[in-house]
């Protein structure tokens, strides 16, 4: 993995805060603009760090999400202080939610977050410890993808 | 400066100008501006005269801006009588376009929602913000376009005129209908000339009269009901059997509803229908009656024209036909045109991204617009761009103000000190003598 980035910046995110959810990806969607990355990476990183932002909105205590590039790559990490997850496989699987009541009827937790990212991303990797939290390693190549 | 909302305009030598590739001509700098500094440029009256014969096309919301009573035949006639030959109802031809899309969307299997292409304005921020969603866009034509083109060939043969002595105008509610006709694009544009609802409103009001009671039956059942809803948002909605159409108006609700679209939401809605002024076309800077007001008077003359099941389109069998003739479709795709990137080159645009946030870091971040640029970012922005100076952030001359604030903070201590020396003295001798 290529360990220098020339581009770094860190976000913070708030559990359940709703009304800001979905400003950090925006933001992040902002500057791969503006740095004239190909449209349909910007696209597929904007709808995984969304996913993953809202995972944090909706489960987790806060989380702090991390945007670095360099020209050969972006990579997107993410860490929460949250109630972890048991079984990531069965995470993984399309429509398997545990989300509340609440936060369905908001029309979130549809069980489709990290199946989405995992779509869209060219590497996801997950992390967790139930009780404490979890973290996200989400990669994009910029040039021919797969070779690093 | 700030009412922009893609941040296109800049104040440069005491004069504000417009960044060409970030405008989407919504018009909101029109409508707010005090001192009229940015004006619409529409077409006179006099333009007529060019013409043999003249031909008015009124959008939709020109109806909206006078009493109840006066319906859109009575305007159409009042068209006439300032000088044109004739006037088109667009609403007919929205009406067409309606059913066009019906078809469009019945057939449809790509990516969902689609945007309706009907605010030109949209169309533009979706080309400069929202490059990805262009495929989004329906590929139908413009009711104005395509009456201008119908009434040119048709009244061609019926005068034994060529197509350029016949003058179409369209009459318009906002700047961006004027701009997406004017510009040149790579589809023919059989419009002549552009005149806003309020050049027009003041010749037109003195020869419009009252309908009498037998008139108003006839002029209703003469109005379409599937175009006179293009002229407020939601009207499409209402009045097509489409059942899931988001309505949107007003342009930080459609950067909100488009920023969702982006991340792949709302893929459930068959069809977004945005109108970047609020209320829609009626809500237009060149309008003049009020938009809540002009808003009421179109919902309730749908609401008339269903309680009496006038509905007064055209052949929907023949308008089938034409569809899948592609009389409807554009020729061209939209094609995307994405803010410049900071730099072509990836490392070096990554170098001046990180240029641009140490700028911003330094500014004093209370966008006060003395720069010339709306707020601190952008500043930061066009300085790593090259566009403009640090200095001209009249904070940032930072040494050189703390410099000077520091002298001068120095000479007022001494000047202080000298004076409260100056005056103890004789203060003291003063108590002394009072004891």
């Amino acid at each position: 993995m290529v360990s220098r980035y020339d581009f770094s910046r860190t976000f913070e995110i708030k559990g359940r805060d709703f009304n800001k959810a979905g400003s950090i990806s925006i933001n992040i969607k902002e500057i791969l603009k503006e740095l004239g990355i190909d449209q349909g990476i910007v696209r597929r990183a904007a709808i995984a760090s969304y996913e993953a932002e809202m995972n944090i909105v909706m489960y987790a205590n806060k989380g702090e999400m991390t945007l670095r590039l360099n020209p050969e790559v972006i990579r997107i990490t993410l860490e929460d202080e949250g109630p972890g997850i048991e079984n990531i496989e069965i995470a993984m699987q399309e429509g398997y939610t545990t989300a509340t009541d609440e936060i369905r009827e908001m029309g979130f937790g549809a069980g489709m977050g990290l199946p989405n990212i995992k779509k869209n991303a060219d590497i996801f990797e997950l992390k967790s410890t139930v009780g404490k939290g979890t973290s996200y390693n989400i990669v994009f190549y910029l040039n021919s993808k797969g070779d690093v | 400066m700030r009412v922009c909302p893609t941040q296109a305009i800049r104040i440069r030598n005491g004069k504000a100008t417009i960044l060409e590739e970030k405008c989407i001509d919504c018009g909101e700098c029109i409508t707010i501006c005090p001192n009229e500094a940015i004006v619409a440029l529409t077409d006179p009256l006099g333009e007529r005269s060019k013409f043999k014969y003249t031909v008015a096309i009124p959008s939709p919301a020109l109806y909206a801006q006078f009493g109840r009573s006066i319906l859109p035949d009575k305007i159409l006639t009042g068209l006439k009588k300032i000088g044109f030959d004739d006037a088109h109802d667009l609403a007919i031809t929205c009406g067409d376009t309606s059913l066009a899309i019906e078809h469009f969307l019945d057939e449809y299997n790509g990516p969902k929602p689609l945007i309706s292409n009907c605010c030109p304005s949209v169309v533009n921020l979706i080309q400069v913000r929202y490059p990805q969603l262009v495929d989004h866009i329906i590929p139908i034509k413009l009711p104005k376009r395509l009456a201008a083109k119908e009434i040119k060939e048709k009244k061609s043969k019926e005068l034994g005129l060529k197509l350029d002595e016949i003058g179409t105008f369209y009459i318009t509610p906002c700047p961006v209908k004027m701009i997406a006709i004017k510009q040149p694009s790579s589809e023919e544009c059989y419009i002549d000339g552009v005149i806003s609802i309020a050049d027009i409103y003041a010749p037109l009001l003195s020869v419009l009269e009252c309908e009498d009671e037998d008139d108003y039956r006839k002029s209703l059942e003469s109005v379409c009901i599937l175009g006179i809803g293009w002229a407020v948002a939601g009207g499409m909605h209402r009045t097509q059997k489409l059942k899931n159409i988001l309505d949107v108006s007003g342009i930080t609700e459609i950067i909100k509803t488009f920023d969702d679209i982006e991340r792949g939401k709302l893929q459930n809605i068959d069809l977004v229908v945005a109108y970047t002024c609020p209320q829609g076309c009626v809500g237009g800077s060149l309008t003049v009656e009020n938009r809540y007001i002009s808003y009421n008077k179109i919902i309730q003359l749908l609401e008339t024209l269903e309680e009496e099941n006038i509905e007064a389109c055209r052949d929907k069998r023949e308008i089938r036909e034409r569809y899948h003739q592609k009389y409807f479709h554009l020729q061209q795709k939209y094609e995307p045109r994405p803010i410049r990137a900071l730099d072509e080159d990836l490392g070096k645009a990554i170098e001046k991204r990180n240029k641009k946030e140490k700028i911003y870091d330094s500014l004093p971040k209370i966008d006060c617009g003395i720069c010339g640029a709306p707020t601190c970012l952008t500043f930061a922005e066009d300085v790593v761009r090259g566009d403009t100076r640090l200095s001209d952030c009249i904070f940032n001359v930072p040494s050189r103000f703390k410099e000077l604030t520091g002298e001068l903070s120095k000479l007022m201590d001494t000047f202080d000190s000298m004076r409260k020396d100056e005056g103890r003295k004789p203060g003291r001798e003063r108590r002394r003598e009072n004891l």
